[in-house]
């Protein structure tokens, strides 16, 4: 069973002096799942994606990715192990090019990245590769353009293209339509649906319209504790998620 | 229509490699300064080493935003060991230069093993920190330095055994061009790679360059350990063409002025220090001895202007210029 799975965390703690923000997780994210994770803000959700990555040390626990200890690794080293993530807040090269940002990711990827002496833009492969991502996400018309000069909907798009770009076998999508406006949200659930379907897709949203349309598992977070998990018709119907996070606003 | 503005968009991606006639401009004037300032030569001299003190500075603040105030301390390190060996029977320039080079990367290395684990005001501590123990170091080891007096009796060969260096500066100025000009090249060639762009990548988001699986550490380690070694052949240009090496080449003094230098010219464009180095040189040249209290003040209200009104220095303003010129024809 341990073997299959794509990502996971065994009693993964983590605290900020008293503040438990990872309190014993166990989680499993399969091949090819479609997975949501949601809870109140401050439940500890970022900070999940963070230790799985890397970004911070668990206290104690493990974090396995394809069946693999990598809980002593550093970032860079689970990346090269196929575990890529987007950001809840941007986190892009804001006065390079939209193309330049999937660029330096697929550089990086390919191993490229620490040559010295060719050229950037000449490595063609590279940069064909970066621009028909673009294109897959309809911001090939930007791809010259600063990203800080985008408006933020399509900046978002760029957040999910720099992480594609690494082609992950493990996807962690953290908030991917915050601060978007509604009406831009349906590009980004389409974008999100047409994700190649044997990534692992791990995605946290406020947004539950966002996540009953994609999801097929969720895991719901309380202060950094896993209070359920199961399918979105079982969450939406849990007494104790419609109580501390779902309010009586969700119909199943 | 995709398939041509995708061609048209790589091309042009691609295309910002390309060597542009303007890069000759500097090299132009330079040999064209020789002819028609013959007298400025010594100083000329100066300013071609300077400039290559000052791309090598550029590296490590434009383009990898390591913020240090003690880049002077490779530059002393450079100077001290070509220095040490002309006084000691070694006196060929091309191997002092080597020497230096090797010595000050050295220096960068080990002490960028220790530095770039830090960020923000420690990494600025720590540089400068590193540079007053040095300077302190050749202070104290006066049998090496020659302490406070300089280093006494350097003997410098003739450039590959053929050009003697002369009083007027005629050697010293082709040699400084010649060394400037490889330092320009290797600069050149790694702002454009991958490498260096993967730098700017850091500069602009060390959180998201983590996240693409760059060994950032790593990365800067190599860059600073490079910038190291041409401010070491800046280092020792300035020694064999002055046979001087006193303890100012060591002090933090010189590193702050080496950022002004390249803050005014705009850092991270390759081109600033082209533009930073000579300007404040000559106008301290020329300031210092038509007031030579107050010199600095002038250079100092120059660069609250700059900061204040030209974001990205002199040659940022002139690309704003120029591209506002375009934008309404
Ligand atoms: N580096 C940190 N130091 C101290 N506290 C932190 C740090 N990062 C997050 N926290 C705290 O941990 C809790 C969980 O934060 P976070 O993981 O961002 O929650 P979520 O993403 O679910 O909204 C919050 O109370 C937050 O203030
Ligand atoms: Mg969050």
């Amino acid at each position: 069973m341990t073997a299959s799975c794509a990502l996971e965390t065994k009693v993964l703690c983590k605290s900020f002096g008293a503040l438990a923000v990872a309190n014993a997780i166990n989680f499993q994210l399969l091949p090819g799942a479609r997975h949501a994770l949601i809870g109140p803000n401050g439940a500890g959700k970022t900070s999940f994606v963070n230790l799985v990555t890397g970004v911070l040390q668990s206290t104690s626990g493990q974090i396995l990715l394809d069946g693999e200890d990598v809980t002593r690794l550093s970032q860079a080293q689970r990346v090269k192990r196929g575990l890529a993530r987007t950001f809840q807040i941007n986190q892009l090269f804001r006065g390079l090019s939209v193309l330049e940002n999937v660029t330096l990711a697929i550089s990086e990827r390919e191993g490229v990245a620490g040559n010295f002496w060719r050229p950037a833009g000449k490595r063609t492969a590279v940069v064909e590769e970066a621009y028909a991502l673009l294109d897959k996400l309809g911001i090939a018309d930007e791809a010259l353009r600063a990203v800080r000069e985008l408006a933020y909907g399509r900046q978002r798009l760029v957040e999910i293209a720099v992480a594609l770009g690494l082609k992950p076998k493990v996807l962690l999508l953290d908030e991917p339509a915050a601060g978007v406006p509604s009406s831009e949200t349906g590009t980004i659930i389409e974008v999100i649906e047409r994700l190649d379907p044997t990534i692992a897709l791990l995605i946290i949203e406020h947004d539950m319209e966002l996540v009953f349309r994609i999801a097929r598992r969720i895991t719901v977070l309380v202060q950094g504790t896993v209070l359920v998990e199961g399918t979105p018709a079982e969450i939406a119907a849990d007494p104790h998620v419609r109580e501390v996070y779902l309010g009586e606003r969700v119909t199943p | 229509m995709t398939a041509k503005s995708a061609a048209h968009t790589i091309a042009t991606f691609a295309r910002r490699h390309r060597l542009r006639p303007m890069e000759a401009l500097p090299w132009v004037l330079a040999v064209a300064a020789y002819f028609v300032f013959p007298d400025y030569l010594a100083l000329g001299a100066q300013i071609l080493a300077t400039l290559l003190f000052g791309l090598s500075a550029d590296l490590v603040l434009g383009y990898a935003g390591i913020v240090t105030l003690g880049h002077a301390a490779f530059y002393g390190v450079g100077a001290y060991t070509a220095g040490y060996l002309a006084a000691h029977g070694v006196g060929s320039p091309i191997i002092g230069l080597i020497a230096a080079m090797v010595a000050a990367g050295a220096v960068g290395f080990i002490s960028g093993l220790i530095i770039l684990r830090t960020q923000g005001l420690s990494i600025l501590m720590l540089t400068l920190v590193v540079c007053v123990m040095l300077q302190e170091a050749a202070n104290k080891m006066t049998s090496i330095t020659g302490g406070a007096d300089g280093l006494q009796g350097m003997e410098v060969q003739p450039v590959l055994g053929m050009f003697r260096f002369d009083m007027y500066g005629h050697t010293a100025y082709w040699y400084a061009l010649g060394v400037l000009f490889l330092g320009w090249a290797v600069t050149r060639t790694i702002v454009h790679s991958s490498f260096g762009r993967s730098l700017t990548g850091i500069r602009e988001n060390v959180a998201r360059m983590n996240a693409i699986g760059t060994p950032v550490f790593f990365r800067l380690v190599t860059i600073y350990t490079i910038s190291a070694m041409l401010a070491g052949a800046a280092g020792a240009l300035i020694a064999e063409t002055t046979q001087l090496v006193a303890l100012n080449v060591l002090s933090v003094d010189l590193s702050g002025t080496i950022l002004v230098m390249i803050i005014l010219g705009g850092v991270g464009r390759l081109y600033g220090a082209f533009i930073g180095v000579p300007l404040y040189m000559i106008a301290q040249d020329r300031f210092s001895t038509i007031d030579p209290t107050y010199w600095y003040f002038w250079i100092g209200l120059l660069l609250v202007l700059v900061v204040a009104f030209a974001r990205g220095g002199i040659l940022g303003m002139a690309d704003a210029v120029l591209r506002r010129f375009k934008r309404s024809p």
